[in-house]
């Protein structure tokens, strides 16, 4: 199964997360901010990649941005778990490489369905 | 596979409390007319939160709620709308609104409605233009979809043509094939005309193109979900089979025009900045929050019995785990020398149980640490506290908290709130003047308040100062002397005068106000503190404002302690409640009638209390000068206490009598010896209550007979 780098700084949202993926058979890594899923990206391969937007320290963004700009991130999956639907936050996830989004409030199968979709 | 996220309810609970507790500090920190972008940021983020979590967990209430307050902060970050009182006053209110909300459906019960309604209505009011617009908005797209639905028809041609950088996304043109194979019967025509010679390709470059037949009775709006994440980096045109209506290529150019914009790289200065902003940053360690919510900080709402958690730094718990490491090698390594014990392994058995002691305190203080918390927690309300109060009485304050981070005991820092709240609240109300008093005095108009927390010696100081109008020593004076609390005539310092205000039911305030001044009063502060081990004292000078200090112990579970000998027993007097030491001669004593010996000490007298006669213990000695008198300080009174001898000094680890057998005046709780020997540890202020009025033990066992 994947691994997975979940960042959010909402300890409940990390909580749910973890626990829907562990329960599906992936190996989940957390991390509470951008900064932080960047120096845990710097030393551990990952598949996937979940992050939320709406950050102190590090958004979601630059942390997309930086973690591009690292060859073992060049390809891997990005996905954005956020609530802007707005298409101005959108075209920014792109800028910075997202592969996708999930809008937030997502559902633990709607979680799970994304992440098949990606993973193939 | 269905997952139950309410399992994780709590978790969202407490962290949706301390948002709230941001977002109330950083509306309080606003000031009018100035749209500070990163406080607003700082409340958006927290509402934001709340929102997204709300809506996860089901409270839609919560979550639309939020979102209105969201859209509000919005505007005022894009500088649509002012920071004005009204609209930050009613952002606290949301603030409130929201806490009674989240209070309610943690804990099953009614919210007020009515106040939610109107609070809901306030905000729609001052918001109702952007409502309306909102709501045309979503008219229109639901229009517009709706028009879309209307267009399925017998399959689709999909012309997609990636962008170079598509595989950069993360996005893999074969998974979306797959998606939408199983959609319908899906043909994939290969337009490979831009593949580059081998020795002029790029590996990590897409060139390839695809024409795409998918036929089946499918709704465009699932073909176009299939591409919604790639729709900028593409071209894309998706054809309804058998529709001639030709594509506009204006509408493609556009959408490449926006991509083409957004899709700036960083120069190298940019990335460089941001390379020095992360090295200067603190550590995850120091990041990861050492908070615990503090579900009593909701105001006026009963709280249930709700497990009490504590979040912890990792750093700590990391620590930890090291000791424990480190405890295990010293363990086998003195089951080693257990063995095959010489004589000669003597030195390395002393080693091992140093290293022990070693390990053993710095596990004390690790796991102590555990339970300490910044006092800042005991602060955060007072901002808020004080905008009201000030706003009710008309007084013009500026409150200043420094030392938020000293970190106290979680018991200590739970039970500290009510006195401080006395404090402040007598602060305001009796101490600062109104603008004009103080301008009329040549002051400020605007007062100052300042709550000052710091490490002095082994305890925490917290200081409550006001450059008010200070203690009026002439008025507490006469109200003594109309109490009956001392006699006219008496004269006294003024420090011993202000010291006054801490005997029961003293008031100067004739009038009872809402604010304060009801009698119950400091001393009920005095007993609260000294009930946490701690001492307050007032220091106050006419017309330039008074200082509360409050002493607390760093912590109440473990405290020093001196082992007595007292005929065959040990007790364990607390060594912060003792003075001195000495040997009795018999000079010194004094006797009175009725009132026993009194031991003079410089130039005042002690009641001697003999603790054999307190415990009914049968002497060993009982003649003065054969034992040692140890003087003790109890809220503010000394006595000396005669025992037969001094025994170690020692770190003990208190262990509640109240809870394990019922309490008993004149000791505090017991601990347990080095021996194994339980020893009780002595309530200096207790026994001295005991001494003046020896019924008090009876009567409390009579109460417990009655109970």
């Amino acid at each position: 199964m994947a691994r997975i780098l979940a960042v959010d700084d909402s300890a409940s949202m990390r909580q749910m997360v973890a626990f829907t993926l562990k329960a599906a058979g992936h190996t989940v890594t957390n991390a509470v901010d951008g900064k932080q899923a960047l120096e845990i990206a710097r030393t551990q391969a990952f598949d996937l990649v979940l992050t939320d937007v709406n950050m102190p320290i590090m958004d979601g963004f630059t942390l997309i941005t930086e973690l591009r700009a690292l060859p073992a991130f060049k390809f891997t999956p990005i996905l954005v778990l956020t609530t802007e639907a707005g298409m101005d936050k959108k075209q920014a996830g792109r800028a910075a490489g997202a592969t996708g989004w999930l809008i937030k409030p997502f559902n633990p199968d709607q979680l799970l369905a994304t992440i098949r979709k990606v993973l193939g | 596979m269905s997952i139950d996220i309410s399992q994780f309810q709590d978790v969202f609970f407490e962290e949706s409390f301390e948002g709230l507790d941001t977002m109330e500090s950083g509306l309080l920190s606003l000031d009018v007319g100035v749209a500070d972008v990163d406080a607003i940021d700082t409340i958006f983020r927290a509402a934001h939160s709340i929102k997204g979590g709300a809506g996860t967990f089901g409270f839609m209430d919560v979550s639309t709620f939020t979102h209105v307050i969201e859209t509000m902060l919005d505007d005022m970050r894009n500088g649509e709308r002012e920071v004005s009182v009204e609209s930050t006053n009613l952002l606290l209110d949301t603030v409130d609104v929201l806490r009674e909300m989240l209070t309610a459906v943690q804990q099953k019960v009614e919210t007020d409605d009515d106040r939610i309604a109107d609070i809901r209505q306030q905000l729609e009011v001052m918001m109702a233009s952007d409502v309306e617009l909102q709501a045309v908005a979503l008219a229109n797209d639901k229009q517009e979809s709706e028009r879309k639905a209307e267009k399925s028809n017998a399959g689709w041609l999909i012309d997609f043509r990636p962008h170079r950088h598509l595989f950069q996304t993360g996005n893999d043109p074969v998974r979306m094939f797959g998606e939408l194979a199983s959609l319908g019967d899906l043909s994939i025509a290969l337009d490979d005309d831009e593949l580059p010679p081998f020795s002029d390709l790029e590996p990590e470059d897409s060139y390839l193109k695809w024409i795409l037949t998918l036929r089946g009775d499918i709704a465009e709006s699932d073909v176009i979900e299939i591409f919604a994440w790639v729709d900028d980096d593409c071209e894309l045109v998706i054809i309804p089979l058998c529709s001639t209506e030709p594509v506009k290529p204006s509408v493609m150019v556009e959408k490449i025009a926006a991509i083409l914009d957004s899709e700036d790289t960083m120069s190298e200065t940019e990335q460089a900045e941001i390379a020095d902003a992360m090295a200067s940053t603190l550590a995850p360690e120091e990041i990861a929050s050492t908070i615990v919510a503090q579900a009593t900080k909701v105001k006026s709402i009963p709280v249930t019995a709700a497990a009490a958690s504590i979040r912890v730094g990792t750093d700590k718990v990391d620590s930890l785990v090291d000791m424990v490491g480190e405890l295990v090698i010293i363990q086998s390594m003195l089951s080693q020398i257990g063995e095959k014990f010489t004589l000669e392994m003597l030195p390395r058995l002393n080693d091992g149980l140093a290293q022990l002691e070693r390990n053993t305190r710095e596990m004390q203080e690790g796991i102590m640490r555990i339970r300490m918390l910044p006092i800042s927690f005991a602060f955060n309300r007072f901002p808020r506290f004080v905008h009201d109060m000030t706003d009710k009485m008309g007084k013009k304050v500026a409150l200043k908290l420094t030392g938020e981070q000293t970190e106290l005991d979680k018991t200590v820092l739970e039970k500290i709130g009510a006195p401080l709240v006395h404090l402040v609240r007598n602060a305001l109300d009796h101490g600062l003047e109104t603008p004009a008093v103080r301008v009329a005095a040549g002051k400020d108009e605007t007062g100052t308040l300042q709550l000052k927390a710091f490490h002095q010696g082994g305890s925490i100081v917290i200081e409550v100062h006001d450059d008010g109008a200070g203690l009026n020593e002439d008025k507490i004076l006469k109200k003594a002397i109309e109490k009956g609390l001392m006699n006219e005539g008496d004269v006294l310092s003024p420090e011993k005068i202000d010291e006054l205000i801490f005997l029961p039911s003293f008031t100067t305030v004739d009038t009872v106000t809402d604010v304060s001044g009801r009698g119950v009063g400091m001393d009920v502060v005095r007993k609260n503190i000294s009930s946490l081990g701690g001492t307050v004292e007032v220091f106050s000078k006419r017309g330039e404002g008074s200082v509360f200090t409050i002493r607390l112990p760093l912590t109440l579970s473990i405290m020093d302690g001196q082992t007595i000998r007292v005929a065959d027993e040990n007790y364990i007097i607390p060594l912060i409640a003792i003075i001195e030491t000495v040997e009795i001669k018999a000079i010194d004593i004094k006797r009175v009638s009725g009132q026993g010996k009194l031991y003079k000490l410089g130039d005042e007298y002690v009641p001697i209390i003999r603790l054999y006669s307190v415990f009914n213990l049968t002497p060993k000695i009982t003649e003065l000068e054969e034992g040692l008198l140890v003087i003790v300080e109890g809220e503010g009174q000394k006595a000396g206490l005669f025992i037969d001898d001094l025994l170690g000094q020692q770190h003990v680890v208190i262990k509640s009598l109240e809870t394990n057998y019922r309490k008993v005046i004149g000791v505090s709780g017991a601990t347990i010896l080095g021996d194994g020997s339980v020893a009780l540890i002595l309530d200096v202020a207790g026994l001295m209550a005991l001494y003046r009025d020896p019924s008090l033990a009876k009567m409390k066992l009579n109460n417990d007979r009655a109970a």
